[in-house]
């Protein structure tokens, strides 16, 4: 039986601006497993980024319920949701990803420090994982001297170092060209899976679905559709599954 | 956790970036190199004016009523020591006459003008010497000459020097001997040569006729209290006693100094603008950057960082670039000073000076509150740009 790492039921999120309301997100119920990657599309304004932010605990829903890994923390105080964040989930962001006085290794290490788990099989660890994700003569470089490209994947390293339950990615491509977006969304969903971690990745860019297990669409701040069928995932990446792998494979 | 990786990362962006935070405290080196120079400039022209009265061995100071306790014009006659040294609780009181003069001595090209102050050998008024010896009595031809005097006249003790006087319409000379040199007395801002009573009467610059009678007046009288603690009583009890006086203590004496507060609060005045400077300079620099990495803030805490971190480490930096900016400043400015010629009246070691310094320090977070308290509110959400 598949664990559940992150259950919503009926999350809802209204915005009361002056003598407007915007429902951004209308009674959600969704349900994350362990080992898998979910990407989570749709439209701008459809409260994709509102329904992460709410996972993150970074915003409070206006009602429903989230239940990370046992604790519900729609309704924590700010306090216990920063622990939440610090110790459970792991970030990627579209922008201002990384600490730019930090190097690369440094950066990773932080998750370490802030956990209070930092000693020398961490920093092995996150040399290894940096490693792997083909920086490793970059580990003492600044954010300023890495490619767009290599802080993504620094970021990546970063989400992943502290054995989080829940990974998280807002538009984790949205400055990389196509070559490097699919580099950076295959090695993120590799890791993923490989360390048995549930991830979610808001995206605009529906050819990066190809490497999730199931595609949320929504919509004016509901499911529009829940795709689980690998073929279908594949038509909606890029219509010809084997021709997008080969171009990546090309881009490579 | 939050002291430990707040340390990390303060010390990480201040090395990363050192240029720019150095720059903030060369900036506040020379604030520091502006206060410390007045801070040291109003001690230095404050103790030129006090420091003889300051240092006065009796508590209390007695002058003229209504001299408006201003020592010059004071005037009272020896009549009056019997009935002060007479009054219960006093135990020991001594005349003080001042006055200016010119002295010349051998290789000189000129004359340098000082304060001629007379006391009584032994009683208070009479300063300490730190070379030679004291005066012998009160008709002596000697003189005890100030650290200050010794170092710009080269004047030694069992040299001579030589009063110049104006008595009347007649320049007359008067050799004195030095027996003594105190540590740097001043009075009125300029150095102090401390003579017997009896000879300062002679020797002081004055009309034919004497307007006192023929009693010898002086201007003040220090009187030494037998239990410090009951000096207000004591006060009190001479003014009860002795008709036409005033009697205060030794602070309240050098505070009326001609001129003391007055220049005493322009200079602070002063301070108190380059002070403001400061806080505004700290702050405003903080302030920028810390609207500069809202973004990077807003990470932090993204991941998981707790206000008390983001805090503590802005405070690391702050209170860093701050005390590293003082102590450039205060190095810089005690170099100055060591090059500077004696005799500018500026001391670095005084309370006012050590006062600058705690104030300079507490300027740096004072300015970067602002902006400790502004990275605390920064939302996580609206920092990364997740609006919904």
């Amino acid at each position: 039986m598949m664990e559940t790492v992150l259950s919503t039921r009926e999350v809802t999120k209204i915005y009361e601006l002056e003598d407007q309301v915007i429902t951004a997100v209308d009674h959600v119920s969704l349900d994350l497993f362990r080992g898998e990657f979910v990407a989570l599309v749709g439209p701008s304004g459809s409260g994709k980024t509102s329904m992460l932010a709410m996972i993150a605990g970074l915003l409070t829903p206006t009602g429903g319920e989230i239940c990370l890994d046992g604790e519900e923390v729609g309704q924590m105080r700010e306090s216990k949701r920063t622990r939440v964040r610090r110790e459970k989930i792991g970030f990627t962001f579209q922008a201002h990803n990384l600490v730019n006085y930090l190097t690369a290794l440094e950066n990773v290490e932080l998750m370490l420090r802030l956990n209070s788990r930092y000693d020398k099989d961490g920093q092995a660890r996150s040399i290894e994982l940096l490693t792997r994700l083909g920086l490793e003569d970059r580990l003492h470089n600044l954010p300023t001297q890495l490619s767009g490209g290599q802080r993504q994947r620094v970021a990546i390293a970063r989400s992943l170092i502290h054995e989080p339950q829940l990974v998280l990615a807002d538009e984790p491509t949205a400055n990389l060209d196509t070559a490097l977006a699919h580099q950076v969304v295959e090695t993120f969903s590799e890791l993923v899976h490989e360390q048995n971690r549930a991830g979610i990745m808001v995206t605009h860019d529906l050819r990066m679905v190809l490497y999730c297990d199931r595609v949320i669409e929504m919509e004016d701040g509901r499911l529009k559709h829940v795709l689980s069928d690998r073929a279908q995932i594949e038509q909606l990446a890029g219509n010809d599954p084997v021709r997008n792998a080969e171009t990546v494979k090309l881009l490579k | 956790m939050s002291i430990r990786v707040g340390s990390y990362l303060a010390w990480k962006e201040m090395w990363r970036n050192r240029g720019r935070f150095f720059l903030v405290s060369l900036v506040i080196a020379l604030i520091t190199l502006l206060v410390i120079f007045l801070a040291g400039l109003a001690e230095g022209l404050g103790a030129g004016n006090k420091e003889y009265l300051s240092k006065l061995g009796g508590e209390l100071v007695l002058y003229q009523d209504r001299a408006d306790l201003t020592v010059s014009s004071s005037q009272l006659g020896r009549s009056i020591m019997n009935k002060v040294r007479r009054t219960e609780g006093v135990a020991d009181a001594g005349p003080i006459g001042t006055s200016a003069a010119l002295i010349s001595f051998e290789g000189a090209l000129e004359p340098e003008s000082v304060s001629l102050i007379g006391v009584e050998p032994g009683h208070p008024g009479e300063v300490s010497v730190v070379e030679g010896e004291q005066l012998s009595n009160i008709r002596a031809k000697e003189a005890i000459i100030g650290r200050n005097v010794a170092l710009r006249t080269g004047l030694g003790v069992g040299d001579t020097l030589v009063v110049e006087s104006t008595q009347g319409t007649v320049d007359e000379l008067y050799p004195l001997k030095v027996v003594g040199v105190s540590d740097g007395q001043q009075y009125f801002l300029q150095p102090s040569v401390i003579v017997p009573l009896f000879t300062w009467d002679r020797i002081r610059p004055k009309g034919f006729v004497s307007d006192s009678g023929g009693e010898l007046t002086f201007n003040v009288v220090n009187v030494a209290v037998e239990n410090p603690l009951r000096a207000e009583e004591v006060a009190r009890q001479l003014e009860a006693d002795i008709k036409n006086i005033e009697v205060v203590d030794r602070v309240t004496a050098y505070e009326n100094a001609p001129g003391y507060t007055e220049q005493q609060s322009t200079l602070n005045t002063q301070r108190g603008f380059t002070l403001l400077i400061g806080i505004l300079v700290v702050g405003g620099f903080f302030q920028i950057q810390t609207l500069q990495k809202v973004g990077q803030v807003g990470m932090l805490k993204a991941l998981g960082a707790p206000n008390f971190l983001v805090a503590i480490s802005a405070t690391i930096q702050i209170v860093t670039t701050n005390v590293l900016g003082v102590i450039m400043g205060a190095l810089a400015t005690f170099g100055l000073a060591a090059a500077m010629p004696s005799g500018i009246p500026i001391i670095f070691n005084g309370n006012e000076v050590a006062i600058a310094l705690v104030t300079l320090l507490i300027i740096g977070p004072l300015g970067g509150l602002v902006s400790i308290r502004y990275l605390t509110r920064v939302e996580p959400l609206a920092a990364l740009g997740l609006g919904g």
